[in-house]
């Protein structure tokens, strides 16, 4: 009991990381690969406020001037995974318009068969 | 077929070394003990230097300023490309949409002057609330896409959104240019700071962030139109 | 407390895997939006409310809306 409560943080944002790379491994349509890089880069941002946490720690923002700057969490992590999370919606749109062209050349979003297509 | 076994087995047997391996990793890191100190710095000095009650906004916004720049050229250059991949598609005739009822189409129009106020208080008040432009900018581009999904045969005009969003992206460079003529360096606080917890404090910080909410609003509904377009 | 984090992992875990089973390509969208929506709320119990704010209104609704629209414009069977 005391390690699922220490750890439960480290271990769900590592099994969604885990799910997600056996999407991209093992699955041949376009769209759930893309959908399993949205997975993965879930799981990262996850891991890396966990990583960021004090206990009994409060959010870093001074609502009323006399709140004690001892137990506020790390603002550092938080700020670099806010740009993360935008970041990855412009490459996740990117992406999908190259699909969808890639749809009416082909008119099949099946990786092997794509592979095989010459030129 | 045995071609497709043998490619599940042999990823499920690469996640378990690689789950392994990082486990053994992540033990040493203990959960909830203060681990850095430079959040200590940006804590204990932010609203001196600063102004702004929200510490994770000071340090987006004037400890980390550059990485903001690069995020928005970003967001920027993938608006471009998706314009340019699917806006050179030949158009055929439309086919026909079904208008949708009464009740719909209504409520529609009536919600939507609502989110767009709530999506302009949240960008507004980014230095004193949790918030900022990014996530006022998605409440906004959430608006405008109720409106196409509702109600048919509404759609914005492209051009002012285009103007829109490349003059917010010059106002945050001409701000930042600006501290460069008036102090030492590029994206210096030159405003005054004021009293903490009111409207008008924290120097460039409102500027800023007033620009990225319009920025990144425009840009987001002009992404939701290209790929809506029927071709 | 405790039990209530153990929930939503869990309710995340189930999510994920789903949408690695499922043939339909619009339940897979949907069900990448539940994991969205409960890594805001875990997001929440972290003490980052700017985080939370931000994953819930990008990553559950504008990114779900965009996979939708890209379904509907290619096939909808895997």
């Amino acid at each position: 009991m005391i390690f699922l409560s220490n750890y439960i943080y480290y271990i769900g944002a590592f099994g969604l990381i885990l799910i997600a790379l056996y999407i991209l491994l093992t699955r041949h349509n376009l769209i759930k690969k893309i959908i399993g890089l949205s997975i993965l880069a879930t799981g990262v941002n996850l891991l890396i406020i966990a990583i960021g946490y004090i206990k009994e720690g409060t959010a870093p923002i001074f609502s009323n001037p006399n709140l004690n700057p001892q137990n506020m969490v790390d603002p550092v992590p938080e700020a670099l995974v806010l740009t993360a999370i935008v970041i990855s919606v412009a490459v996740l749109a990117m992406a999908l318009s190259l699909a969808i062209r890639l749809y009416k050349h082909y008119r099949t979003l099946d990786m092997r068969k794509i592979k095989e297509q010459r030129w | 077929m045995s071609n497709i076994r043998m490619r599940n087995i042999i990823g499920l047997i690469l996640l378990f070394i690689i789950a392994f391996a990082v486990i053994l990793s992540i033990i040493e890191i203990p959960f909830g003990i203060p681990k850095t100190t430079v959040g200590n710095y940006y804590i204990n000095n932010g609203i001196d230097e600063t102004g702004a009650v929200n510490i994770v906004t000071s340090v987006v916004l004037n400890y980390r300023g550059y990485d903001t720049l690069g995020e928005v050229t970003i967001l920027l250059i993938a608006a471009l490309g998706l314009g340019a991949v699917l806006g050179t598609i030949k158009r055929k005739a439309k086919k026909e949409i079904t208008p949708s009822s009464v009740v719909l189409s209504t409520g529609c129009k009536v919600l939507f002057p609502f989110i767009l106020l709530f999506g302009s208080y949240i960008f507004l008040h980014g230095h004193l609330t949790p918030g900022g432009g990014f996530q006022g900018g998605a409440i906004i581009a959430s608006g405008y896409l109720l409106v196409y999904l509702g109600c048919a045969k509404r759609r914005i005009n492209q051009n002012r959104f285009k103007i829109t969003e490349s003059l917010s992206a010059l106002i945050f460079l001409i701000v930042g240019l600006l501290g460069l003529v008036f102090g030492g360096y590029f994206l210096l606080n030159f405003l005054p700071k004021g009293i903490p917890n009111t409207l008008f404090s924290a120097g460039i910080i409102p500027i800023i962030y007033i620009a990225i909410g319009f920025k990144v609003g425009s840009e987001l509904t002009g992404v939701i139109d290209n790929l809506i377009e029927e071709s | 407390m405790i039990f209530l984090v153990t929930l939503t992992v869990f309710v995340m875990l189930a999510c994920a895997v789903a949408a690695c089973i499922l043939k339909d390509l619009l339940s897979a969208a949907i069900t990448a939006g539940v994991v969205s929506f409960c890594a805001a709320i875990l997001f929440y119990f972290l003490q980052a409310p700017d985080v939370a704010m931000a994953e819930a209104s990008i990553g559950a609704a504008l990114v779900t809306a965009i996979l939708i629209i890209a379904i509907r414009r290619t096939k909808r069977e895997e």
